[in-house]
């Protein structure tokens, strides 16, 4: 005991931390640490699609396009392109070309797909790697032929490109150029160098042309995704050799780009970590940005080149407790605010707004907002008899009035605030805030659902749900032919026993109307079959927007992407000719009055045929610790790394101030089981002293 | 005994057949190829051809079954074959599943045969203070507590003990993993707390094994022989009360392997146990079938251990 004793003495006189979860000899180094809860899948550009990936592929692949860093609403600058191309129209608008002019000098991260001798490498070699870095490394100068490569890439047979459809249908020749590799049946690797693609084509080393038929001017926004950045044809060749692949060595796991980082160790079960490229460019950082940008400090490295950071440790965190504890020990730089630690973390005045409580500030923490770039709607089925809009004449009519009904009836301020947090903003139309064609304050609400009154958006009462409710011929909720209660059915997605609040909400809120509302609750795979089969009639979906553009979220209700129809992504299938019609034309205009123009009247269609309840836009609440700077949400890029900085000294004091060891605890308990034992051993000694007893 | 292990062997192969058959069929009743295909494909512009594609690619194209006339040409055969040569093949992400199980077996064990050894030490150790002062409070508050402590989840004391021994105290990390020496401050607290939570069932059991034995003939011949307490305990009575020890101990050693469930997931250790979760979560039907299958096979090595282990503690036991 004594030992024990001792030591734990010792220990705490040595002043260091006990549960620093990181290696001792990352202390004091300009490193960030971030963490991830799910494993990513695909760090491969061309098929790498959700957050979880893009937090890594996005700092090592570099398209030609990225969005500004601090201004808002997003503004596309150039990445590796020397300027955002412009769409040239050619053949009286049966072609539009993007001619995309690459600044010279760009060079890869040093990789061994850039060193000869690698590319025959014996099987022992390979075997006995634990990465690839552990080869000769090289490198070389990024060129035009590198993007084409990746372009022929969507096309790979072996691969799976989320956007192969889309693109096939702008990008001239690339539907025959994926029929004519699907011939190629050689196993190895396809080099795809030797096809040509009509509509790609190279003007010189540093410039590359795409030809879309017709127009298409949201092209511009893809031009700033991981599906478009460079992927050199030696990855993959050097990665198709016999071994690696068993070795888990693809490309599909190591990625190689141009980037400001390069991921050194990929270890998606407990770690990834991104080391700075040596042989990154430079970039400087931003020198505008949006009112307040600069009083929040944004702006004070303006100029300056980047990256900060030498290093990026991901942790995996699968649970949310451990997450938000290592946060607050300083063990994470930045974290999201768990619904359960919400009241611990944030409170909301009565104004509404969202500060951080005593505790946070006293740490230093910082709380960083932003609305994001996503909606979250309640969808009617246009094909269902009751709420859809497919049966004409006075059928028509009713269900139409009966969606208005429910639309003001549903209280989505109330949602938010209970089981939010507060963390969203009613939506009002298909556009989440901050994409060209919304309109903010009085002029954005929906007329239908909402009225002006001091100053704010007020819900219209429920009277007047009621009443259209009985015009839609459902007085009191009751079909007023056959005096039958009317029963909706909504489809959802069931997470457990927690999600009884929310459904029981969901019935209240019809229940306003005396509309009986039946919850089917079915996991996600029965739930994604209902809706590609049509066969639901309400039902809950949300949509993050690719790009921030109008047409991202109003295809959404474009009748020829119908779900059911076409597998599109119009999951009410909801059909408007005069929506479509202003579709068609809207899509294809550059942001302007005339744009604004037709967006208003489409809005205004969908508001009056409610296909859905505009639900809300859910408003991501960031904290940040003291000695992280340049933080800013962004919903549009996560290439964010290279603009971040730490303080390492400031935050070294913040953690060993905060995590000095409390020993007496310990010690105590010990005693106590030492003391617990007392008893026992006097009971053991006394038997064994104990005369034999009298028989 | 050679013939017995032969036989043993030849009965496994039944056995696992009939787990692979029933895995197959209770995932592919809740999870068709398209569902699989959807979940590792996205949600997003995923098409019907993409879809396609991906089952093609993998096999998934076939009948599960039966192919008109032929059994081998389904997906059942094709891709349970294999798993009888330990040829799990790749995950639905592309990852080589072997590589996996050899890089997570590690992290598991780190913290599976700390928890094992010394829960088992404690058990046995609590369990003999229980019996030694039977019938007395000592006795009776022991058994309360143990009872009491196998009330509480293991939510709990998981919860519980980062709480206190990382949140207030500081003591060790409250998650995370490292290789190496490193792992002993990671391993620290979920193998505390796998000990504590597993003190309450454990000494129960082991104690009434113990009181059981305690009662027997050559108990008191040693008592009336003048050993001590202490003698009749360490040298007669655990010695006695290994077999039925054994019989729960010997079986659950292969299974280590299989790591921890709850406390991978919690305190981020990157063993089996959490590849498991992982894979159950993201309709990995490669893994669920390659970790259902290891942990059957190492089950019916465990028996079979536990077979032979008799033979060892108890000479009247033959293995013919």
């Amino acid at each position: 005991m004594r030992i024990v004793l001792i030591c734990l003495v010792f220990l705490a006189g040595c002043g260091e931390v006990w549960n620093d979860p990181y290696p001792a000899s990352e202390r004091g180094q300009n490193i960030l640490y971030s963490a991830f809860i799910e494993r990513p899948k695909h760090l491969d550009p061309v098929q790498s699609y959700t957050e979880d990936e893009a937090k890594f592929t996005q700092q090592v692949y570099e398209p030609p396009l990225q969005y500004h860093y601090l201004k808002r609403p997003y503004e596309l600058v150039p990445l590796t392109a020397l300027e955002v191309p412009r769409p040239r129209s050619i053949q009286g608008g049966k072609f539009t070309v993007y001619e995309v002019r690459i600044r010279p000098g760009i060079k890869y991260q040093p990789h061994p797909a850039f060193v000869e001798e690698n590319f025959s490498l014996p099987a022992g070699r390979i075997n006995a790697l634990r990465t690839p870095y552990e080869l000769p490394l090289g490198t070389r100068e990024l060129s035009a032929d590198d993007y084409i490569y990746q372009i022929k890439r969507l096309a790979h047979p072996k691969l799976h490109s989320p956007i192969l459809g889309l693109m096939n249908e702008y990008i001239v020749g690339l539907e025959d150029f994926a029929k004519e590799l699907k011939q190629q049946k050689e196993p190895g690797w396809l080099d795809l160098r030797q096809f040509p693609l009509k509509g790609v084509e190279r003007v010189d080393a540093h410039t590359f042309r795409v030809t879309l038929k017709g127009s298409y001017p949201q092209f511009v926004y893809w031009l700033a995704m991981p599906f478009f950045a460079p992927v050199p044809w030696e990855a993959e060749k050097f990665f198709a050799q016999p071994g690696m692949e068993p070795k888990n060595f693809t490309l599909d796991w190591w990625p190689v780009g141009t980037g400001a980082y390069m991921l050194t160790e990929n270890n998606p079960n407990a770690r990834m970590v991104l080391q700075r490229n040596p042989n990154f460019r430079g970039e400087a950082y931003p020198a505008q940005g949006d009112p307040g940008d600069r009083e929040a400090g944004l702006l004070a490295d303006a100029g300056k080149t980047m990256p900060f950071i030498d290093k990026v440790v991901f942790a995996r965190e699968k649970e949310g407790i451990p997450y938000w504890n290592k946060f607050l020990q300083g063990y994470f730089d930045s974290s999201a605010i768990p619904s359960d630690t919400f009241d611990q973390a944030v409170r909301v005045s009565i104004e509404g707004e969202a500060g951080l409580t005593p505790e946070m500030e006293a740490r230093g923490i910082q709380l960083r907002t932003s609305v994001d770039t996503t909606i979250l709607y309640l969808g009617f089925n246009w094909l269902d008899a009751t709420v859809g809009g497919q049966m004409g004449g006075s059928s028509a009519e009713r269900a139409r009035k009966l969606r208005q009904a429910i639309s003001i009836a549903v209280d989505w301020e109330e949602f938010i605030s209970i089981f939010l947090n507060g963390r969203g903003l009613v939506g009002q139309d298909p556009l989440a805030p901050g994409i060209f064609g919304q309109r903010e304050g009085r002029e954005g609400i929906n007329p239908l659902t909402h009225e002006w009154r001091n100053g704010a958006a007020r819900r219209r009462p429920v009277e007047e749900a009621r009443k259209l409710l009985a015009e839609a011929g459902y007085p009191d909720g009751r079909d007023a032919k056959t005096g039958e209660p009317l029963v909706l059915y909504l489809d959802t997605v069931g997470r457990g026993p927690g999600d009884k609040p929310r459904f029981d909400w969901w019935r209240r809120q019809f229940a306003k109307l005396a509309i009986q509302l039946e919850i089917r609750d079915s996991d996600w795979n029965r739930y994604q079959e209902k809706i590609r089969k049509g066969s639901q009639q309400l039902y809950i979906l949300g949509w993050n927007a690719d790009y921030p553009d109008p047409e991202n979220f109003l295809f959404l209700l474009h009748g020829p992407q119908s779900r059911v129809k076409s597998q599109g992504e119009n999951t009410s299938n909801y059909v408007n000719p005069e929506f479509d019609a202003l579709f068609e034309r809207m899509k294809n205009i550059p942001n302007s009055a005339e744009r604004q123009r037709l967006i208003d009247r489409m809005v205004e269609v969908a508001r009056r045929d409610a296909p859905w309840l505009w639900g809300y836009h859910p408003k991501t609440y960031g904290l940040t610790h003291a000695w992280m700077q340049n933080g800013k949400p962004n919903n549009m890029a996560r290439n964010n790394l290279k603009y971040l900085r730490v303080d390492v000294a400031k935050r070294e004091e913040m953690r060993a101030a905060w995590n000095r060891p409390v020993i007496w605890p310990a010690v105590l308990i010990f005693l106590l089981v030492v003391a617990s034992a007392i008893p026992a051993v006097l009971a053991y000694r006394r038997r064994e002293r104990m005369a034999a007893r009298p028989a | 005994m050679l013939a017995y292990v032969v036989r043993r062997i030849l009965y496994a192969i039944p056995i696992l057949v009939g787990i692979n058959v029933v895995t197959f069929a209770l995932f592919f009743l809740v999870n068709t190829p398209d569902d699989m295909a959807r979940m590792q494909l996205g949600q997003k512009r995923v098409t019907p051809e993409a879809i396609q594609k991906w089952k093609a690619e993998r096999g998934y194209d076939k009948p599960l079954f039966y192919n008109q006339g032929s059994l081998t040409d389904t997906i059942f055969f094709e891709k349970s074959v294999r798993l009888f040569a330990f040829d799990f093949g790749r995950a639905e992400d592309n990852r080589d599943i072997a590589s996996e199980i050899r890089a997570r077996m590690g992290p598991s064990l780190a913290l599976a045969i700390p928890v094992f050894l010394v829960g088992l030490a404690v058990n046995i150790t609590f369990a003999l203070g229980m019996a030694f002062f039977r019938a007395t409070y000592l006795d009776f508050w022991g058994v309360v507590l143990c009872v009491a402590m196998m009330s509480i989840s293991a939510l709990f004391y998981i919860i519980g003990g980062q709480y206190l021994i990382s949140k207030l105290w500081h003591l060790v990390p409250i998650s995370g993993y490292a290789g190496g020496v490193d792992a002993a401050k990671f391993v620290v607290l979920p193998a505390l707390i796998g000990v504590v939570g597993g003190i309450g069932a454990g000494s129960r059991w082991y104690r009434t094994l113990f009181l059981e034995e305690m009662t027997r003939d050559y108990v008191r011949t040693a008592r009336a022989k003048g050993l001590a307490e202490t003698s009749v305990m360490f040298r007669h009575v655990l010695k006695n009360a290994m077999i039925p020890i054994l019989t729960g101990v010997v079986a659950v050693i292969p299974l280590l392997f299989m790591g921890s469930l709850l406390s991978e997931s919690f305190f981020g250790i990157p063993g089996l146990g959490s590849y498991t979760i992982d894979a159950i979560q993201a309709q990995d039907f490669a893994v669920v079938r390659a970790m259902v299958f290891i942990g059957s096979v190492l089950y019916i090595l465990g028996l079979l251990l536990t077979d032979l282990s008799y033979t060892l503690v108890d000479p009247r036991v033959r293995l013919d």
